[in-house]
């Protein structure tokens, strides 16, 4: 709809006039803006206000507020038998968490970054998503794993992997990425609601961006549906899909190429794992055109999955190939103009568009 | 009545046979005789940081015929299990506990059903023990619907939430950690119950288990540690896979036990010092000493590794259902045919529940798709073929 992009455009300008990370209660005209911080921060304290099982643990997350401020109150507010602060020992302290999750509590296992998941991958994969199937439905584990995901900034190829295709890859688990702070209250409230075991995929850069939330996203009740994705801009030259930090930039792209004429619509796509095949598939058959965005190693990945659901669900409807734009194939360099390379730009995602819609010149001859 | 209180007065000179006379009129009303008697462990207990519990177990005719009678079951359902498996009714792995009985008994008897146990793979008696039956058993080898995981786990995967099993797990090492967890959650909520999680010589290595071990102790929980060493990590004996076998000791700063695992009354006495501690105390590491007749699975013949001689040496000496067996006949409890009878019923028990589990169908093709999510907002989920088979999961 027009008016998302309106109340966008008008965020962004209250951005520049007021501090990020203030919270508007004064202005009852304006929209009230909230980072993705407050907003995660907030979802964390209504959901352990609500219920009493819920717990957090993590490296740093009591005393320290959280390695990024997500927990910030959190300790002071509930006490320490329900703010822990873990040692380094990712494989212990997951599997505690899950062993909490069978007896019945809901435990928010937060991981520093989702890179040193890869140290508790088996309780994520092997105890946790896949109980309730071994068991016939006896070991139910409602458990959420959260934390940054992907790309930082200069961190380095061990600190900047996006683990969502990975995940998504599992059955018995549900992976949300949000992008803004709509998504991150409702998505995170979402997952320590539901009674499965639920990956949530945060982005670091994303914690200290500011968007405009309504009094409906504020209200404690709030929660978004698992498994929909949401359309942040309509269009009807071509789909754009994307998640996480690469949603902005699609919107972004979107923007640019609305002056060349080329109406994007841009699908968030909020939940990795089950995917909306649905709304991307109406979208396609909308437009006929398709790019994948994902920040993400190309191989296997999230637009890998996309792009075969859209040729077996919606072939007929294609006028172009579906086009990929991912990671860089390579592990993340530090140099800053080589990481640059190897994260999606916005200039990507316009020329992949326009290529689909067969406005660009023929591609540049392979390196 | 007067005439077993007599008896059991003098019981408490261990292994001093009775004159036969008493064993007619006792016979009756030993089925239910909680005559109170105690029986000396086989050996003392070793400890580590922490005081020994007393050689001297308080038990009564009731148990110790419970403990024949639930060992004697478990020792069937093995080997017919072993059967099962040759006759290609069970598929896959198969690891069977036979040997280790006494741990799974003794320990039960020491606890309610309010405490939690998780163990590894070698989990069909655990299963039994917490009060599972026998269809449940070879109908879940089977992959028969009558199975406790309706056929969707297998071996591996047995659960008994409803009093507190939580598997039957298959990645060595992972329960430890998982039921540092249920403890974790037992003290939360405030129960005062514990939880045992079980592993072998082979999981003791793993890093994760000292990684919840550390974390235990830091949180004080009520976590019990239980190292089934029954010597061999599948093909490896333990002194080639551990620098330091006393796996008793390995907790460090952590207190340890080390029992006789083959002593079902032993693994009483120490479950019951062990629950009494954690509860105050934290974590505490139990080292069971046991044996496992057949080899790691149904696809290791176990004699590879070590000989023929060893494995009918355990059988002589130590056996735990001939260890009770001895107890109760030199107690005058029971008499020998008594006890055969037991075995024979034992037996039968064990056959006609697999009748049973033959009867039983194989899960619907519908049950591929189902409890994937317990809330599945009705996400699509295919099958190999995405256009021939596909399903909405509730």
């Amino acid at each position: 709809m027009l008016g998302t992009v309106r109340q966008k455009l008008l965020g962004q300008a209250l951005q520049k006039i007021l501090p990020v990370g203030s919270v508007l209660r004064s202005y009852s005209s304006a929209a009230k803006q909230m980072t993705v911080r407050e907003a995660l921060n907030s979802a964390l304290d209504e959901e352990m206000s609500a219920d009493p099982k819920v717990f957090l643990m993590g490296e740093e997350v009591g005393e320290y507020q959280g390695a990024y401020k997500i927990s910030k109150g959190l300790l002071e507010k509930y006490g320490p038998e329900r703010v822990l602060d873990t040692p380094i020992t990712e494989a212990g302290f997951t599997g505690i968490g899950v062993g909490a999750a069978y007896y019945g509590l809901k435990p928010v296992v937060e991981f520093m970054t989702f890179n040193f998941s890869m140290q508790a991958i088996d309780h994520i994969i092997n105890s946790a998503a896949k109980s309730n199937y071994m068991s016939a439905g006896q070991m139910s584990v409602p458990i959420v794993f959260r934390g940054p995901n992907g790309a930082a900034a200069g961190v380095g190829a061990q600190h900047s992997q996006c683990y969502a295709a990975w995940y998504a890859s599992c059955p018995g688990l549900k992976v949300l990425s949000p992008y803004n702070s709509e998504d991150a209250r409702g998505l995170l409230k979402a997952a320590i609601r539901d009674p499965d075991p639920v990956v949530f995929l945060e982005n670091e850069l994303l914690y200290g961006e500011s968007f405009p939330v309504s009094d409906e996203v504020l209200d404690s009740s709030f929660c978004l549906p698992i498994g929909k994705a949401k359309i942040e801009r309509e269009g009807k030259d071509v789909s754009i899909t994307a998640f996480s930090k690469m949603v902005g930039h699609a919107l972004k792209a979107a923007e640019i190429l609305e002056k060349d004429g080329i109406d994007a619509e841009v699908i968030n796509l909020r939940s990795i794992r089950p995917l909306d095949r649905s709304t991307i598939n109406a979208s396609v058959r909308k437009t006929n055109r398709l790019i994948t965005v994902e920040e993400a190693f190309p191989q296997h990945g999230v637009g890998a999955e996309i792009c075969a659901s859209v040729v077996e669900e919606s072939f007929a409807y294609l006028d172009a190939p579906v086009q990929r734009i991912a990671g860089a194939d390579v592990p993340m360099p530090y140099a800053a103009n080589l990481e640059r390379m190897a994260v999606p730009q916005v200039e990507d995602i316009v020329r992949a568009a326009k290529r689909a819609c067969y406005r660009s010149v023929p591609m540049a001859a392979a390196a | 009545m007067a005439l077993s209180r007599i008896a059991s007065s003098s019981s408490r000179s261990f292994n001093l046979l009775k004159p036969l006379s008493f064993a007619i009129s006792l016979r009756r009303s030993i089925s239910n005789d909680t005559t109170p008697m105690t029986v000396e462990t086989s050996v003392p207990f070793i400890s580590h940081q922490c005081e020994v519990p007393s050689r001297s177990v308080e038990t009564n005719p009731k148990e110790l015929l419970t403990f024949f009678r639930d060992m004697a079951l478990m020792r069937r359902m093995e080997i017919a299990a072993d059967s099962l498996y040759k006759a290609k009714l069970i598929r896959g792995f198969c690891h069977l506990y036979d040997g280790q009985e006494a741990v799974a008994v003794g320990m039960e008897a020491a606890i309610t059903k309010k405490d939690c146990i998780i163990t590894a793979y070698r989990d069909h008696c655990t299963f039994v023990g917490r009060g599972g039956s026998l269809l449940e058993v070879f109908a879940e080898l089977m992959g028969r619907q009558a199975g406790c995981s309706r056929g969707k786990g297998g071996s591996m995967h047995f659960y008994k939430k409803d009093s507190n099993f939580y598997g039957g797990h298959g990645i060595v090492g992972a329960q430890v950690p998982l039921g540092c967890g249920l403890a974790f959650a037992q003290k939360y909520s405030k129960e005062e119950t514990v939880t045992f999680a079980l592993y072998g010589d082979g999981a003791a290595n793993q890093g994760q288990l000292f990684e919840a071990l550390n974390i235990s102790a830091l949180w004080d929980l009520p976590a019990i540690l239980v190292c089934e060493n029954n010597h061999y990590g599948m093909g490896t004996a333990e002194w080639r896979a551990a620098k330091n076998p006393a796996y008793y000791k390995r907790g460090d700063y952590v207190p340890g036990l080390k029992v006789d695992g083959m002593d079902a009354l032993a693994v009483k006495q120490a479950c019951k010092f062990a629950k009494e501690r954690a509860l105050k105390n934290g974590p505490i590491i139990l080292e069971m000493d046991t044996y496992r007749y057949h080899g790691h699975s149904m696809s290791d013949p176990g004699s590879t590794y070590r000989t023929r001689d060893e494995i009918s040496g355990v059988r002589q000496e130590r056996d735990p259902i001939e260890r009770i067996r001895k107890l109760v006949l030199s107690h005058d409890l029971a008499t020998d045919k008594e006890l055969k009878d037991i075995e024979k019923e034992v037996r039968k028990e064990v056959d006609d529940a697999i009748a049973q589990a033959k009867e039983s169908p194989m899960p619907e093709p519908s049950e591929l798709f189902t409890n994937v999510y317990v809330k599945g907002f009705g996400a699509e989920s295919f099958g190999a073929d995405r256009k021939e088979v596909r399903a909405t999961l509730p």
